[in-house]
């Protein structure tokens, strides 16, 4: 048999493309290359004749004209006059967002759930179990409806906070008050949380379609600068440690470095917090619908947040609780014996160990929060499918391009989450020597 | 390569498949069943009962086409369109004829090349309100939280009336009809927008109509009707004259109950051309020349609709208003047929 | 010696009774310090818990307890439920079955109740190939079947007949299991036939095709080889499917047996996310399990364009692979092609899925040892040999449990089909019960019975595959 590898040199015969391994594989991939080739002619041909069937083309023309609708959450300004393409830079921004929150909050509770399901407490442990079944066998598409309502129907209405001639002339209180030293407002069409205000703001910079606002580019920059310093001055006392094995006091340099600058720079400014009231007539009776002033997070977005972060929480607190069940009872043992306590075995020992194991499973739920944000179509939250993939398709009836478009954002959104928290994967994996 | 076969079982096996070419008549003949695009459920316009039968005011158009065009009301497939997928399934053949409360724009009618053929429900956008916010027009509005259904031209005009009145608002988009009145209910907005009909279904089923007014400002016009394709003359022609064959019919008397009787007595001779039993305006169209008879034997003439599913005797209430013939002050007018 | 210590008085002869621990250490006691009391935190957080617990119960209680069972329209439910409200069951009791069935003749319900029974029997083979155990599993599902049946289905005869297959089918496996096989390979045209109807001949001539496979790769494979065999025979069921079977259709259309056929358009419902759910899972495990291998294949090629369409469908949000059923579809299909929307939302959900399973069997094969692939290849297997007879069976029996969960997880899914206008249970019935003027403005009910519904079948399932995973673990370790 082994002779038969040495085949002869001599006669290259066709069926060799076929049945000897050194050009099989060759054969194969030219076959796939055309039916591939072959397949995706067919399917642009196709397309090319449905469009000219029904006289439309492909252009992105679209994008530039007026969108005409409004949006109810804007992280940077838009008005129904704003271009179709800036109303799906929002609703990618509100995608952005949505998620990014989701995946902090969803990590919070999943860790917090899957350590606490080990808990010795037998109702606690119960709960957290009830807790993750329910929301793992349950369509997510429900628990986002569940959050929405009874988020709505539980919290008061801004109608509520309204102080009328009555109560001012019985001296009765509304029937519901803010909270946090009077600053938040919990209502059932979102929070309104104080903002901040500059007295003395920097100029706005304007380079054609972008603004760049220098008030806040500073604010990032002392801000980033003040980490950077801290770090440079922890850096140097464990330099100093491993020196000489003294720690030099860093806490109140920390501490001035990253508090002073921040706070000169917004005094400067004079910064001072937006809070939201409900305008009032002279005599202090509330009119008008809403508060005014502050910012309003939208109910829509804090329900799907909360929804999002308890679905995929509860796949997290899954992935965490194997992570931990996989660490070797050994290492909480020695733990216990070198007499650290439970929760710092836990926090120094177990899970830093059982994070090797959890992160290829959290990629995968943050990928599919990332990608669940879409199903903010049900409480109507004005994510990319909402403004590209809804409004804006259905206006321009431009179903082809805004599909596409849509498609391609995800993707590009998808591979960059992978692609970052495998870098993060590769840092944290077990380094084998 | 898998998928291709796949494909190819599929289409030999063809569980239905339909043909979307220029001639749509052809096409429904050949398959014995109307394809008719519908709304996802809409009190009183066209939902499925516990049966599953679909019943309503756009429905019932849409089985009078099928009774003009096969000669039996019952030979319709609805088929469910959300507000995203409507005017694709009708570009695409996926159905012959969209009947949904879609209103007639210039951009619909010229960019989307869609026929809409016929007004069948003349409506406006209104404003609906508690009683006790203490508003009376849609002007004092400036600064409400406004809901709204999302994929409608209703949104637009929202945007467009606040801007023109230089007031302001807070959209809440909502996907259907049921949630916009909870979140309405709730307070979770102000005011509820929508068609007006809509408003006053919405109202008839709520606990308390009495606490909730519907303001007069009608911001819009919204006239609704049935859309085919561009491009097919032959079928828009039959939709439309269908749908006028019941207002006809409604303007000579002649009801479901009636129509025998009236076909073998009537001497007018614009009833006895609409019943078939002069002239050839079946065959012009490529029809029977009994069409318009089949038509209004389906479901009576266009006020039995509009009264059996919307009108005042139902529980959503709808005065007739724009809706009346002509004769009536109203703007329903069929073109004389001769 | 003996003797005197059997005199001694004050040396026992039987042992005390052994003392209770102390009262805290023993019973109910013993369990509440350690399992509820343990420590100050513990305390806190059982009695943080507790008052949750109470506060939601207190909440909703009421509500629930209140409930209406009989009446005919919301606005009755709030008349017999008076001030304090209570939840409108009713509503559940008049639409259950569009919540289940959609809008699927009644009189025909007979037919999906079958066909689900028989997924069970389908499954069994493939779940224990070969075992006893099978036969319980089919003896339960049997006698389920035929209980529902007798619920809903007022005609006798069809369920005498019902329960005689039934009967049948438990014989059979529990005399010959391995011949249940031919069950699993005939199901999904069976079940294709209960369910849409029409003659059985459609089905049967489809199947033909598969026969006109084995044919001509029996007829040229002792001549020409494997692969060409394969190839051949490949090509002329293709040309089989796409050219003649229409002819064949045709000629025994009118022949009986046939059942009344029932459109997609009458689908809804649970039916609807079954036969979603089901048929992409089905359909998507061969194609996940050549992706799985083209994305272990040494050829570039064949790498990168698994490694492309995996990466692109998990990529994307379901939901746009649902617009694009409803929206894009007809772009890339020829010209006047036109199937409906069920079978187009199946085409896309299964391509999405096979990238899921692809994924979920990668993982199955990269568990494998090395040692498998070498054996393999010192036995002087080819590649697909060795697939077929080693790695696939192994791989494969791994990944059950990974399959099962991207089941659960595209069952759950199937939910979004009502943003393109299907009938799902959640929100797509919902939105035509609510249509009634007679339920318009009810809301939580429909949602918490669907949920429960969702939650019975899911839970089942992610248990009933951690059995599984428990049971097939065939390595000693």
């Amino acid at each position: 048999m082994a002779m038969a590898s040495e085949a002869p040199k001599d006669g290259f015969r066709l069926s060799m493309l076929i049945y000897d391994t050194r050009f099989r594989s060759f054969t194969i991939q030219v076959i796939v290359l055309i039916l591939v080739l072959l397949g995706i002619a067919w399917l642009v041909d196709n397309t090319i004749q449905n469009l000219a069937a029904k006289d439309k083309d492909i252009s992105f023309g679209f994008l530039w004209n007026r969108a005409g609708y409004d949006i109810e959450q804007q992280l940077i300004p838009y008005t129904n006059d704003s271009t179709h393409g800036r109303a799906a830079i929002i609703g990618l921004l509100n995608t952005l967002v949505v998620a990014f929150w989701g995946c902090i909050f969803a990590t919070v509770i999943g860790v917090f759930v899957g350590v606490l399901r080990l808990s010795k407490n037998w109702l606690v442990g119960r709960l957290m179990t009830v807790y993750v079944e329910a929301f793992r066998n349950v369509p997510l598409l429900l628990w986002i409806i569940v959050v929405f309502v009874v988020t709505s129907e539980t919290a008061p209405q801004p109608k509520d906070f309204k102080v009328t001639a009555e109560m001012i002339q019985t001296g009765a209180e509304p029937a519901a008050q803010k909270v946090l030293f009077d600053s938040i407002a919990i209502t059932n069409r979102g929070w309104f949380i104080p903002g901040p205000l500059f007295e003395r703001p920097l100029p706005t910079i304007n380079l054609g379609s972008m603004s760049i606002n220098l008030t806040w580019l500073a604010v990032v920059i002392v801000l980033v600068g003040s980490f950077w310093a801290n770090r440079r001055v922890l850096r140097h006392a464990r330099l100093v440690q491993e020196d000489t094995g003294i720690r030099p006091v860093t806490w109140w340099k920390s501490l001035l470095i990253l508090i002073a600058p921040i706070v000169i720079l917004l005094v400067a400014m004079g910064f001072h917090l937006d809070i939201p009231v409900f305008p009032t007539d002279d005599a202090g009776v509330s009119k008008g619908f809403n508060f005014q002033g502050g910012i309003l997070v939208q109910h829509s977005f804090s329900a799907l947040l909360i929804a999002l972060s308890l679905y995929t929480g509860a796949f997290i607190a899954e992935a965490v609780r194997a992570g931990v069940l996989a660490i070797s009872r050994g290492q909480t043992e020695a733990a216990y014996a070198l007499g650290l306590r439970p929760g710092r075995t836990m926090n120094l020992i177990v899970l830093p160990q059982a994070l090797r194991v959890i992160i290829p499973p959290l990629i995968s739920q943050y990928l599919n929060l990332t990608k669940n944000t879409s199903l903010g179509i049900a409480v109507s939250y004005l994510d990319l499918r909402g403004t590209l993939g809804g409004i804006t398709l259905n206006q321009t009836g431009r179903e082809l391009e805004c599909m596409l478009l849509m498609m391609a954002i995800y993707l590009t959104i998808s591979l960059i989450i992978s692609s970052l928290m495998n870098v993060f994967n590769s840092a944290v994996k077990l380094k084998e020597r | 390569m898998k998928k291709s076969v796949f494909l190819g079982v599929v289409a030999a096996t063809a569980m239905t498949a339909g043909f979307a070419s220029a001639a749509t008549l052809d096409d429904v003949k050949a398959r014995g069943e109307l394809l008719c695009g519908s709304n996802t459920g809409l009190t009183g316009f066209g939902a499925p009962d516990a049966n599953g039968n679909w019943v309503g005011f756009d429905v019932s158009l849409c089985r009078a086409v099928a009774a003009a065009v096969l000669g039996d009301p019952s030979k319709v497939k609805f088929v469910p369109t959300t507000g995203e997928t409507r005017f694709t399934a009708l570009a695409s053949g996926e159905v012959d004829l969209l009947v949904r409360n879609s209103t007639w724009t210039f951009s619909r009618d010229n960019d989307l090349k869609l026929d809409f053929v016929a007004v069948n429900y003349y409506d406006g956008q209104g404003f609906m309100v508690k009683k006790d916010l203490g508003v009376s027009s849609a002007k004092e509005l400036d600064g409400a939280t406004v809901c709204i259904q999302t994929g409608t031209t209703t949104e637009l005009n929202l945007a467009d009336f606040f801007k023109f009145n230089n007031i302001t608002y807070t959209p809440v988009t909502v996907q259907d009809d049921s949630e916009a009145q909870r979140q309405y209910l709730a307070g979770a907005c102000d005011a509820y927008t929508t068609d007006a009909s809509g408003l006053a279904a919405s109202r008839a089923t709520m606990a308390d109509p009495e606490n909730h007014i519907i303001l007069p400002e009608i911001i819009s016009k919204e006239p609704l009707g049935p859309v085919v394709r561009h491009g097919d003359n032959q079928w828009g022609d039959i939709v439309r004259w269908t749908y006028f064959a019941l207002l006809i019919a409604e303007e000579k008397g002649i009801t479901k109950a009636n129509i025998e009787e009236v076909a073998a007595s009537s001497t007018d001779p614009e009833v006895r051309r609409l019943l078939g039993l002069e002239g050839d305006s079946g065959v012009m169209m490529g029809l029977d020349n009994s069409w318009a008879k089949n038509a209004i034997a389906a479901n009576g003439n266009y006020g039995e609709i509009f009264e059996a599913n919307i009108g005042t005797s139902t529980p959503i209430g709808l005065a007739r208003g724009l809706n009346a013939l002509w004769t009536q002050g109203g703007l329903q007018y069929a073109p004389p047929l001769r | 010696m003996s003797d005197t210590h059997a005199e001694t008085a004050f040396i026992r002869t039987e042992m005390l009774a052994p003392a209770l621990p102390p009262v805290t250490e023993r019973g109910a006691i013993k369990w509440l310090r350690e399992n509820l009391f343990a420590g100050w935190l513990n305390t806190a957080l059982t009695l943080v818990s507790l008052l949750l617990v109470l506060m939601l119960l207190a909440k909703i209680m009421p509500w629930w307890l209140n409930g209406v069972w009989n009446a005919n329209s919301l606005g009755e439910c709030r008349t017999i439920a008076g001030p304090e409200g209570g939840a409108c069951w009713a509503v559940i009791k008049a639409r259950w079955h569009q919540y289940i069935f959609g809008f699927y003749p009644q009189d025909a319900y007979w037919r999906p109740i079958l066909a689900f029974g028989l997924m069970f029997v389908a499954l069994a083979p493939v779940l224990y190939y070969g075992l006893r155990s099978g036969a319980k599993l089919i003896g339960v599902v049997a006698v389920l079947t035929v209980i529902s049946l007798a619920l809903l289905d007022h005609n006798i005869v069809h369920v005498l007949v019902i329960a005689a297959l039934m009967a049948g089918l438990f014989a059979l496996s529990w005399v010959a299991p391995k011949r249940l096989v031919y069950v699993t390979l005939l199901y999904p045209f069976i079940a294709f036939w209960l369910l849409w109807g029409g003659s059985i001949w459609k089905p049967v001539a489809t199947l033909l095709g598969f026969g006109v496979l084995v044919l001509g790769y029996r007829l040229v494979q002792p001549r020409l080889g494997v692969v060409m065999g394969t190839a051949i025979g490949f090509v002329a069921a293709c040309v089989y499917w796409l050219f003649l079977q229409g002819f064949v259709t045709g000629a025994l259309a009118g022949l009986p047996p046939s059942l009344p056929a029932v459109g997609s358009d009458q689908f809804g419902g649970f039916l609807l996310a079954f036969v979603i759910g089901v048929t992409a899972i089905i359909c998507s495990l061969p194609i996940g399990v050549l992706l799985a291998l083209g994305r272990r294949s040494d050829m570039v090629l064949i790498k990168t364009l698994s490694v492309g369409f995996i990466e692109f469908i998990r990529g994307v949000p379901l939901i746009t692979m649902l617009f694009t059923a409803s929206l894009l579809l007809q772009y890339f299909l020829p010209p006047q092609t036109n199937f409906d929307l069920i079978l187009r939302v199946v085409i896309l959900v299964t391509l999405f899925a096979a990238a899921y399973i692809a994924e979920v069997i990668r993982g199955g094969l990269a568990a494998l040892p090395r040692g498998q692939y070498e054996a393999a290849d010192a036995l002087g297997l080819d590649y697909w040999q060795a697939q077929r007879l080693i790695i696939m069976p192994q791989a494969l029996k791994i990944s059950i449990p990974g399959i099962v969960s991207t089941f659960i997880g595209l069952f759950k899914d199937t939910t979004l089909v009502s943003f393109v206008g299907l009938l799902d249970p959640l929100r797509g019935v919902t939105q035509i019960v609510r249509a009634d003027i007679n339920w318009k403005g009810i809301y939580w009910e429909p949602y918490i019975f669907v949920g429960f519904i969702f939650f019975l079948i899911c839970f089942g399932m992610s248990r009933y595959s951690m059995y599984l995973e428990q049971k097939l673990k065939t390595d000693h370790r």
